[in-house]
């Protein structure tokens, strides 16, 4: 199970998470002025990142808000937690960072973040 | 290569000789500089597309490439479950092709892949799942696939160990049987394809990852990078399941794929007491005994997208919690092993099987949690696609573009849960 930590309440079992699939993926103001393929790529398409994953989770059984998180999708340790609006932090200092702590690194991964 | 032919007087006469005269399988060839086609994957649909491609198209200078070793990834990791009562009219179509291919498998392919047709019983514990499983049951029947309803008594007595009281938190209220369904060996599938594929002159090449999907001027598929050098081929089927998105991302298609954990877990073995599969989609359990005597369990999908074949316990032991409410004399049970698979899961819970949009590079992936049962189907269907560049018409629905035009096979709808 992993541990998630919140932004708002820190760490907490998976269990009181809902996962909210691929982050930063943002709605067209107007979605009738998108083309075909376009909206499909909103709807359906996916990263599917073999490697540094942005994506969201939700604390459902907790304080009920989304955030992001940044993991390591050939691992599933986590990198980072930020808050829904933040940007997404810049992986060399994530990456320089983990290493330090003797946490995964990103060597031998093959799927870009797109 | 001449190849030893399985038979009952084979096996004597190995017995006679101490078992010393059997042979490999398969040979474990160099990879040649270019091939007609080549297949990635080296997964039990994988290896069938390369057997039909061989058999049925006269497609023999192929290879498939193989990241680690064939059958190790989820045609090694699943439950087993066969079965072809799906809803919609696509998916009952291509679920019992290919189970009409399983029927007869072990003799087309001279090696036993075990098919044990001991019946798939699909539980009902609400309202609701009865009137589901009708449902079911009369679409079936509209397509010629058998299921038959039974009534809580009548699925006790095609399962004695199952626990039929109105005690428990969702009572078993009825059942769906496909008799025809069951479960068959998950090694002996790709195993069976590998050999008979081999024999018909098709490279496996073990150990060769794909890391680059080279293309013409033209914009077709030209030659594969690989771990083990340049490969050209003009033909390309990605038959990667779990790691489809990757592959194809080396060639800039994006799919409507995520990747999964999948997990099993199988008991210490006992003496035969389970007849049959037995599924739950309601309470998520499904169960059946394997000839080695282990009950075979499938637990659920993690929630999150993850590449590491592996999941949490949380998981199996929501799982475990409902195989001891139906089954209470298995809860003093110890459960011996369990492992995680990685499944491409589509939104709308069917496969692709289909061309893309990269002349001569064919896609098999989002089988999600259920390919095994397919891939006789699968592989058939594939190997049509990729030798006359144009789908089956039992995979002509399953293309990447239904997702734009609105045509979905929603069987995720159909079975509201992983299937």
């Amino acid at each position: 199970m992993l541990l998630i930590a919140c932004p708002y309440c820190g760490n907490r079992p998976e269990i009181e998470f809902s996962y909210g699939g691929e982050a930063h993926r943002v709605r067209a103001a107007q979605p009738a002025l998108l083309d075909d393929q376009a909206w499909t790529d909103f709807l359906y398409m996916r990263s599917n990142t073999k490697g540094v994953y942005a994506e969201r989770w939700r604390h459902a059984r907790g304080c009920g808000r989304y955030f992001n998180a940044l993991r390591e999708t050939t691992t599933d340790h986590f990198l980072a937690f930020y808050k829904t609006g933040e940007p997404r932090p810049p992986l060399d200092s994530l990456t320089e960072a983990a290493r330090e702590a003797g946490g995964p690194g990103t060597a031998g991964n093959t799927g870009g973040e797109t | 290569m001449r190849r030893q032919s399985f038979s009952a007087l084979a096996l004597i006469r190995g017995a006679l000789s101490a078992h010393r005269g059997w042979q490999p399988q398969w040979r474990k060839p160099e990879p040649k500089p270019s091939y007609d086609a080549v297949i990635v994957g080296g997964g039990g649909h994988g290896l069938g597309a390369a057997y039909y491609l061989a058999q049925e198209h006269g497609l023999t200078n192929i290879a498939v490439l193989e990241k680690g070793w064939i059958g190790g990834g989820n045609t090694g990791r699943n439950t087993t479950i066969i079965r072809s009562n799906y809803l919609f009219n696509e998916s009952a179509a291509l679920y019992d092709h290919s189970l009409k291919l399983w029927e007869d498998l072990s003799q087309v392919l001279n090696y036993n892949v075990m098919f044990s047709p001991r019946g798939v019983m699909m539980l009902a514990h609400t309202v609701h799942d009865i009137q589901v499983s009708k449902r079911h049951i009369h679409a079936n029947r509209c397509n010629s696939v058998d299921n038959e309803w039974l009534e809580p008594k009548q699925a006790k007595e095609f399962c004695p160990p199952l626990n039929i009281q109105d005690n428990i938190r969702y009572p078993v209220l009825g059942a769906a049987l496909q008799r025809r369904g069951g479960t068959a060996r998950h090694d002996a599938i790709a195993w069976g394809y590998a050999r008979a594929a081999d024999a018909l002159g098709v490279d496996i090449i073990e150990n060769c990852e794909v890391t680059g999907i080279k293309l013409a001027a033209n914009g077709a598929v030209e030659a594969l990078e690989t771990t083990r050098g340049l490969i050209r081929s003009r033909k390309v089927g990605v038959s990667a399941a779990g790691s489809t998105s990757v592959v194809m991302g080396l060639a800039s298609i994006r799919l409507p794929l995520e990747s999964f954990p999948l997990q099993a877990l199988v008991s210490e073995p006992i003496k035969p007491i389970f007849p049959c599969v037995v599924m739950s989609n309601t309470i998520h359990a499904y169960v059946s005994q394997s000839d080695k005597g282990e009950l075979v369990i499938g637990a659920g999908t993690d929630a999150y997208t993850s590449y590491t074949q592996r999941g949490a316990l949380h998981i199996n032991s929501h799982t475990l919690d409902a195989i001891c409410e139906l089954f209470p004399q298995f809860r003093r049970l110890r459960m011996m092993r369990n492992w995680g698979g990685i499944v491409d899961v589509t939104p709308d819970r069917s496969p692709i099987i289909a061309k893309t949009r990269i002349p001569g590079l064919y896609v098999n992936c989002g089988w999600g949690t259920g390919g095994f049962k397919a891939t006789p189907g699968s592989a058939h269907v594939f190997a049509w696609t990729i030798a006359r560049d144009e789908p089956h018409p039992i995979n002509a629905p399953f293309t990447i573009e239904r997702f734009r035009d609105g045509y979905l096979i929603d069987e995720a709808a159909a079975a509201a849960v992983a299937h």
